[in-house]
């Protein structure tokens, strides 16, 4: 489904060039559960920008369902993350007007899904995380644990083939962070290719497959 | 993404931001209550303008002497005749489109009666002028018809001269002084207000072969002539210009009617209210620069959300629609609170001044409203551009 192969990514800063990312080859296969682990800097957020058509690499070649992302247009490159890719922050970034089903309809708004099949879309998709009682909750009358979710169904209610998460449980307590990677678990059981990037060990260890890079590469595979 | 959603979303995302919202709404709506208000004003002056020429009635004919128009030069030097009771007499009764006329000879005199005195501008004419002008005789009659060339030493008061000299006292058969020249009440006019230039209730009327005598003047100021209501006013015009030609052996009089007058102050105060909605469109332009300046606090404050929307899948043109709708509503949200603030302040201004007719042109409401969206539109470009083009990676980071 996804391959990355001799992945580059250069930053110039000042009179130096920095490597977030040297020389990364990495294959994804549809209903996969990698964990991408290691210490802050080790260019993990930088994978998952790549992976998610937010950041372009310098060098290498990217292809999702054969396409070669890294040559194609920036409105396709748009409709790609419309389509099938579900981001999941460590923020959870939902607006704070707009309620739960508000937060969840908003790729369909962008999508141009029709008014009525947006709410039901969104209603089954809270239903789907367990939130069919917060429906017209807004983000601050929600816990922590509750927005993920909310956050959650935002991201597969367009029926994405990738659903990437940066840090989910990086702002949550214990408790929360177990439901939300049963969650996860359990869309990965449904089919769900998952990408998940973590420096939790705990978290690391429920994907089926992981990856630890350091200083830009991939030093270990599991 | 359709038009009504993107509105839905705007006014969601201003309805987040309050206190921003509406200060920005302010600022449009004090430029758009200035502009409806003053062009509301300037309307207001054309109408009674207009309004106090047509009463004069559009089948008059206003002659005056000297020509007005530029002719290159002069034969014979040019000589201005006076316009003469005798010319006066021969428009009216030796031209048959004339239906009647009036001399107006004028000046300014002390009235007195008993132990006050007041100045007071004296108009020298006959019967006729009742007609004319349609005035109306509150108590006693006009002065007395006749030989306009009978110097009689009666004298028609206008309604506020009468209550100064007289107060509540009946001024009819009394003897007023007029300078040095005695006079006998014979009429008091009712309340008329002001009609060509003249204040009709401050001023007095004597016969006008009288007032040539006190004021030592050879010439009329003016003769008004009425033409049948379905006359030909051209050719009235023609016959007037032709007859006084003959007898002054030049054509040395100035014809105005009544139209002619109408259009031009129709025009000038109309270019007069553009002015006043240019002036208070100005306004406007700075409101524009405070919604450009909101919108550009917005966009730094929302790139998570910019963020957000461009990795959720919604295109540049999708953000830049969506920053600009922002403006637009903003704007025009400002554009109607200030059309309600500017109608509201005609209503008091109309309370308080009964008599003037302060009205609001359609074309002012519509070019505010259209003005007010455009401002938003275009003050929110730049903003939304920048937001449009914002580079999500460093949009979502940290919290």
């Amino acid at each position: 489904m996804i391959a990355l192969r001799d992945l580059w990514r250069t930053y110039h800063v000042g009179d130096s060039d920095v490597h977030a990312m040297r020389d990364v080859t990495l294959e994804i296969a549809k209903g996969d559960y990698l964990a991408v682990m290691g210490p802050s800097g080790s260019g993990k957020s930088t994978l998952l920008n790549i992976l998610g058509c937010l950041d372009r690499p310098t060098s290498g070649s990217y292809t999702f369902n054969g396409r070669d992302v890294g040559e194609i247009s920036d409105t396709d490159r748009t409709k790609l993350r419309q389509t099938e890719i579900g981001f999941v922050f460590q923020f959870f970034h939902l607006l704070p007007r707009l309620t739960a089903q508000g937060n969840v309809e908003l790729p369909m708004l962008f999508a141009g899904v029709a008014r009525a099949e947006r709410r039901r879309r969104a209603l089954d998709a809270l239903e789907a995380v367990g939130l069919t009682d917060r429906v017209h909750h807004r983000p601050d009358q929600l816990s922590g644990g509750q927005c993920q979710r909310v956050a959650i169904a935002r991201a597969v209610v367009m029926e994405p083939g990738l659903l990437l998460a940066d840090e989910p449980t990086g702002n949550l307590d214990r408790a929360a962070a177990v439901e939300v990677m049963e969650l996860l678990d359990a869309m990965n059981a449904d089919g769900q290719t998952v990408v998940l990037v973590t420096h939790d060990p705990e978290v690391g260890a429920r994907a089926r497959s992981a990856v630890r890079m350091d200083d830009g590469e991939i030093v270990e595979r599991r | 993404m359709a038009l009504g959603e993107l509105i839905a979303f705007a006014v969601g995302a201003l309805r987040g931001h309050r206190l921003r919202t509406v200060l920005s709404v302010a600022g449009v709506a004090v430029g758009i209550a200035a502009v409806i208000a003053l062009t509301a004003l300037g309307e207001g002056a054309r109408r009674y303008v207009v309004q106090e020429f047509s009463s004069l009635g559009s089948n008059l004919l206003i002659v005056l002497p000297g020509k007005v128009e530029t002719t290159g030069m002069m034969p014979f030097g040019g000589t201005v005749h006076d316009l003469t009771i005798d010319d006066y007499k021969a428009v009216a009764n030796r031209i048959p489109e004339v239906l009647r006329a009036a001399p107006l000879a004028t000046g300014e005199e002390t009235l007195r009666f008993g132990g006050k005195a007041r100045s007071v501008p004296v108009i020298g004419t006959t019967r006729e002028l009742v007609e004319v002008r349609r005035l109306r005789i509150g108590a006693g009659q006009f002065l007395p018809p006749g030989d306009p060339d009978r110097g009689g030493a009666e004298i028609v008061l206008g309604v506020k001269v009468a209550q100064e000299l007289f107060g509540a006292e009946s001024p009819l058969g009394r003897v007023v002084r007029l300078g040095e020249w005695r006079f006998r009440v014979v009429g008091v006019l009712e309340p008329r207000g002001r009609s060509l230039g003249f204040d009709f209730d401050d001023l007095v009327f004597v016969p006008v072969r009288t007032s040539m005598r006190i004021f030592n003047r050879s010439t009329l100021f003016r003769i008004l002539v009425e033409l049948p209501e379905d006359g030909d006013l051209e050719a009235g015009k023609e016959a007037v210009i032709d007859l006084l030609a003959e007898r002054h052996r030049a054509e040395d009089v100035t014809v105005i009617t009544q139209d002619a007058v109408v259009n031009t102050l129709d025009s000038i105060l109309g270019v007069l209210t553009l002015a006043l909605a240019a002036i208070a469109s100005v306004s406007l332009t700075v409101a524009g620069v405070g919604i450009m300046n909101v919108m550009l606090v917005a966009v730094s404050e929302r790139r998570h959300e910019i963020g957000l929307l461009k990795a959720l899948g919604a295109s540049t043109t999708q953000i830049l629609a969506v920053f600009i709708t922002e403006a637009a509503v903003l704007s025009t949200f400002g554009g109607l609170v200030g059309l309600g603030a500017g109608w509201a302040a005609i209503v008091a201004f109309v309370q308080v001044y009964p008599t003037f007719p302060a009205a609001t042109p359609v074309w002012a409401v519509v070019a505010s409203l259209v003005m007010s969206m455009v401002v938003g539109i275009f003050f929110g470009v730049v903003p939304a551009r920048r937001a449009a083009h914002l580079d999500p990676v460093e949009a979502l980071v940290g919290r």
